[in-house]
């Protein structure tokens, strides 16, 4: 049995649908992330599962337990808040004592785990200072110790990492990441930040408009996208109108105007649809003179722009008549931070299952 | 150096003000207070001259006789009594409503601390006049109270011209002088942090106690320091309903500079009144620091 059971949830706010019939299921010792644009109901789903509101229709058990029914105080639900909502009142170890103190714990074993807790944070010299005379990193982690003191069933993490630098953020994930594996808390993780998603999940659920758009493995979300929201909404990627012109088993051919015909992997298509065909920019080769390798898709075109980003250069080349494709290369030589420029002939190769084939 | 001429000329004028309107009297008050009465009121000169010269003519008879009768300082003492028990109802009374206009819709919040400084708008003597009215043995209340009294044989009893009759005007006149600075206070509070207690098992009453309560002790501070000090020396009030059993210090402090015409005396009362309140606060305050630990 699954650890949540969240089925055709829908939240209304006036005529406004912020969750609109979201269906999942975690299961116990998951890292399960919540993915999505600004606005597409991500906090209100999480306030659902803490209990701060409360879906108009749909179900959510909790190991096979009715959740609504349950007032947030009583639910083995802890949240980490974006603002980490620290009690400025209370010292850190003080705040981390609070969820132990509302379950009537006795007053030595509080003072034991809150050491322990602080231990697990790397605060343990910091528990007599308060909120304001901590860092950012520090703050957040005396949050996650708070929310993780008496081991909830489940931890809700809303954008957690949205208000650190850069530097930090990378650090925290990596401590995220063991925290979750060591004490084998479930996790909810909402993030509108696609690398954090990738880096941390087991699975991740793309939303959109209040809706899933597909739940998956980082690795299927991003190399099998399910439909064009998908693919442009994680990582950067081509995406080409085409229309099946040949479908053959594993393999169907597509015609894409101004290009010509490609191969590509077979979903399941049938002849004559028309769809998009996705394909992310380091599946492409890219070279000024490349042999063309058996199934791959190959064409010559011309750099019209490139993107220096440090370790990699995303070139703009276009191919046919009038279509760009992105591709990139890595900067591994150095003090070249090019290798083509503007104008500069070049070929770009694909295999034909780098891409997919989205009709959705 | 040109920062610090700026930081003077705007400063300037307002510690001007202080200094001529407030330091100044004072320093004349605790003088006042060492001097004789003159014959005719006022005060008698600060130089005395006689046969054998000059000589300074201070005294301290006027703080002699404060402590000569007790009398002086059981009205201090009643005084004190009358501004705790203000400032409790009006603690008591004040916060709920401080809490229900933060808690109220953004769109409505302005209305309603409007609505809490509405009297300021009429004049505060009229204010006190009217509770003559609604005390008054032939007030509505006042029959309504004594038909239910009589209703198990107890005698009427009369309001006005009561301490009853003062402190209920006094709760009511310095209601919005709590209200104010709990609002303030209560409404800058993070209603995350009310969620994150709820989150972490915390009931209503747990939240109320442990996140609301000690986050507004900031502004309970400011409400008491608010109510309770300007009670002390407030005689409006217990000159209108108070009768001779509802005086209070601010009263005797009038009579001496009005009538009884002793200069000396009112301002050492004042002198009393004055240094007792700043010891009061000044613990008041001192104890607080060390409750509040921080903000924020
Ligand atoms: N209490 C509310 N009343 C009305 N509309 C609301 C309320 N709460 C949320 N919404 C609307 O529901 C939608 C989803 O909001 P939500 O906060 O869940 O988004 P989100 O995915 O968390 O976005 P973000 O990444 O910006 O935090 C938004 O359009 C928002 O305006
Ligand atoms: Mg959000």
């Amino acid at each position: 049995m699954a650890l949540l059971e969240i089925r055709n949830v829908v939240r209304r706010f006036g005529d406004f649908t912020a969750v609109d019939g979201v269906s999942m299921s975690i299961e116990q010792g998951e890292f399960f992330t919540l993915l999505g644009p600004s606005g597409c109901g991500k906090t209100t789903l999480l306030r659902m599962i803490a209990g701060f509101d409360s879906p108009q229709s749909g179900e959510m058990r909790l190991d096979g337990q009715d959740l609504i029914s349950i007032p947030p105080e009583k639910r083995p639900i802890h949240t980490v808040f974006q603002s980490y909502a620290l009690f400025p009142h209370m010292t850190v170890a003080e705040n981390i004592a609070f969820p132990l103190k509302m379950r009537k714990v006795p007053k030595e074993e509080i003072r034991q785990r809150v050491s322990d807790s602080l231990e697990d944070v790397r605060l343990a010299d910091r528990g007599g200072r308060y909120p304001n005379e901590l860092s950012g990193g520090q703050r957040q982690r005396v949050a996650l110790a708070r929310a993780l003191v008496n081991r909830p069933r489940l931890l809700l993490l809303d954008e957690p990492l949205a208000a650190l630098d850069m530097k930090l953020r990378e650090q925290m994930r990596l401590e995220l990441i063991n925290l979750q594996k060591e004490i084998g808390v479930t996790f909810i993780y909402v993030t509108h930040d696609q690398t954090e998603a990738l880096t941390l999940s087991h699975r991740i659920a793309v939303m959109n408009g209040g809706r899933v758009e597909q739940l998956d493995e980082p690795s299927k979300i991003y190399d099998s996208p399910k439909n064009r929201f998908v693919a442009a909404f994680i990582g950067t990627c081509n995406l080409v109108e085409a229309q099946v012109v040949a479908a053959d088993g594993e393999k169907m051919i597509l015609e894409i105007k101004g290009l010509g015909e490609v191969a590509a992997r077979n979903p399941g298509a049938s002849v004559g649809e028309t769809g998009t065909l996705a394909l992310r920019p380091e599946k492409i080769r890219l070279g000024a003179h490349l042999v063309p390798e058996l199934d791959e898709n190959h064409f010559r075109g011309k750099v019209r722009d490139f993107l220096y980003m440090g370790d990699v250069t995303v070139y703009i080349v276009e191919v046919g008549e009038g279509e760009h494709i992105e591709a990139l290369l890595p900067n591994s030589a150095a003090g070249r931070p090019r290798i083509f420029a503007a104008g500069d002939p070049v070929d770009i190769a694909w295999r034909y299952d780098a891409g997919s084939f989205l009709n959705g | 150096m040109g920062k610090n001429l700026g930081k003077w000329l705007i400063s300037g004028p307002p510690v001007l003000y202080l200094v001529v309107f407030f330091v100044i009297p004072t320093l004349i008050m605790v003088l006042a207070s060492f001097r004789y009465p003159g014959e005719y009121g006022g005060l008698a000169p600060i130089m005395r001259h006689d046969a054998s010269g000059a000589h300074i003519n201070l005294t301290l008879e006027s703080y002699q006789e404060y402590f000569s009768d007790f009398i002086y300082s059981w009205l201090f003492l009643k005084t004190l009594a009358y501004a705790v028990i203000t400032t409790f109802f009006c603690l008591v009374m004040a916060y709920p409503l401080a809490l229900l206009i933060a808690k109220s819709a953004r769109k409505y919040r302005d209305l309603l601390v409007l609505l809490v400084i509405l009297p300021f708008w009429s004049n505060f003597l009229i204010r006190i006049y009217a509770w003559m009215i609604i005390l008054g043995p032939q007030s509505v209340f006042s029959q309504l109270l004594n038909g239910f009294l009589g209703l198990f044989g107890i005698d009427p009893v009369r309001l006005l011209f009561t301490p009853f009759a003062v402190v209920v005007c006094l709760i009511y006149v310095q209601l919005p002088f709590m209200v104010l600075p709990l609002y303030a206070n209560l409404e800058k509070h993070d209603p995350a942090l009310l969620d994150a207690a709820q989150d972490l098992g915390a009931n209503g009453w747990q939240r109320f106690w442990r996140v609301t309560f000690p986050l507004s002790l900031p502004g309970i501070y400011a409400g008491i320091a608010l109510v309770f000090i300007p009670v002390l020396g407030i005689f409006a009030v217990p000159d209108i309903l108070g009768g001779t059993r509802g005086i209070m210090i601010g009263n005797l402090i009038k009579q001496e500079f009005l009538e009884a015409r002793d200069w000396p005396f009112g301002s050492a009362l004042s002198i009393v009144l004055t240094v007792s309140a700043m010891i009061i606060v000044g613990l008041a305050a001192l104890a607080a620091r060390r409750r509040v630990g921080r903000d924020v």
